[in-house]
C-alpha cells in the first residue's frame, strides 16, 4: 500500500509495473486517472492550482486505503495525487487496485476515488477568462461516496 | 490553553492567514465552540467562518465534528469542502 502527494507527473505504466512486482497471484488489475478538463461549469478552464494540507492529505489517503483493504480481498492499492499548476490535458490522480480477481479490484478502485473525493483534503482553483475562482464541492460527489455506506 | 490554527483554500484567502496561534478560553473545549469564539472577534473571522459558511474542520490532521473536543497543542485546521480528484 503506498500513497503519494507530489507536484511531478506519473507514469500509469511503471507505477503498475511497480506495484505488481513479480506476483503472479494477482489476476486483476484496476486503474483509474483522473485529467484536467478544459471546461468547467460552462466555462473554458486555462488551467487550475491543486493546494492540499500537507500531513494530513497523506494520513486521509492511506486511511482511505486501509479502509478498502478492510472491505474487500484486494493485494495492493497505490493511489498518487499531483498538487501544484496544472493545465487541461495533464493527468491529476492515479489509483490502482491489483488483487486475485476484477470484482474487488473494480469495486476498491471506485470506493478509494468516492472517499478521495470528499474525505481528502484537496482544493482546486481554476483560471478561467474570467479570472481564477475555488471550485465548489459538490453533492453528487457526497451521493457517490454515501452509497458505500448502505447495507 | 494555546492552540495552532491553520486556514486552507479560500479559507486562508478570506482570513488572510495560513495559520495563528490562539489562546482559548476553559468554556470553549469543543470545536465547535472554538469557532464560536473566533467568530466573535467579527472582521474577516466572521465573515469566513460565520454561520451559513461552508466550513470543515480537522483536528490533529483527523476530520472533526462541532463536539469533537479541542485541548491544548492540539492543531485545528479549518478549510472549505475538499475538491480533489
Amino acid at each position: 500500500m503506498a500513497v503519494r502527494v507530489q507536484q511531478a507527473d506519473f507514469d500509469i505504466g511503471a507505477e503498475i509495473a511497480a506495484l505488481c512486482g513479480a506476483d503472479a497471484g494477482i489476476g486483476a488489475i484496476a486503474s483509474f486517472i483522473g485529467l484536467v478538463r478544459d471546461v468547467n461549469n460552462g466555462d473554458a478552464v486555462t488551467g487550475m492550482t491543486l493546494e492540499h494540507y500537507p500531513g494530513m492529505t497523506e494520513r486521509a489517503l492511506a486511511g482511505i486505503v486501509a479502509e478498502a483493504k478492510k472491505r474487500w480481498d484486494i493485494a495492493d492499492a497505490l493511489v498518487i495525487h499531483r498538487v501544484g499548476e496544472l493545465k487541461p490535458l495533464d493527468q491529476i490522480v492515479l489509483v490502482v487496485v491489483t488483487g486475485a480477481h476484477r470484482g474487488a479490484a473494480f469495486a476498491a478502485c471506485e470506493f478509494i476515488m468516492d472517499y478521495l473525493k470528499t474525505q481528502a483534503p484537496f482544493w482546486k482553483k481554476e483560471q478561467t477568462a474570467q479570472g481564477a475562482r475555488w471550485v465548489e464541492a459538490r453533492s453528487d460527489d457526497e451521493l457517490a461516496a454515501e452509497r458505500w455506506n448502505k447495507d | 490553553m494555546s492552540i495552532r490554527i491553520l486556514y486552507f483554500a479560500r479559507l486562508r484567502e478570506d482570513m488572510g492567514i495560513a495559520g495563528e496561534m490562539f489562546e482559548l478560553p476553559a468554556e470553549a473545549s469543543d470545536v465547535k465552540g472554538l469557532r464560536a469564539q473566533l467568530v466573535a472577534r467579527g472582521g474577516a473571522s466572521a465573515a469566513a467562518l460565520g454561520q451559513g459558511k461552508a466550513v470543515r474542520v480537522s483536528v490533529n490532521q483527523d476530520l472533526a465534528r462541532d463536539d469533537t473536543p479541542v485541548k491544548a497543542g492540539d492543531e485545528i485546521a479549518f478549510f472549505p469542502p475538499v475538491t480533489g480528484g
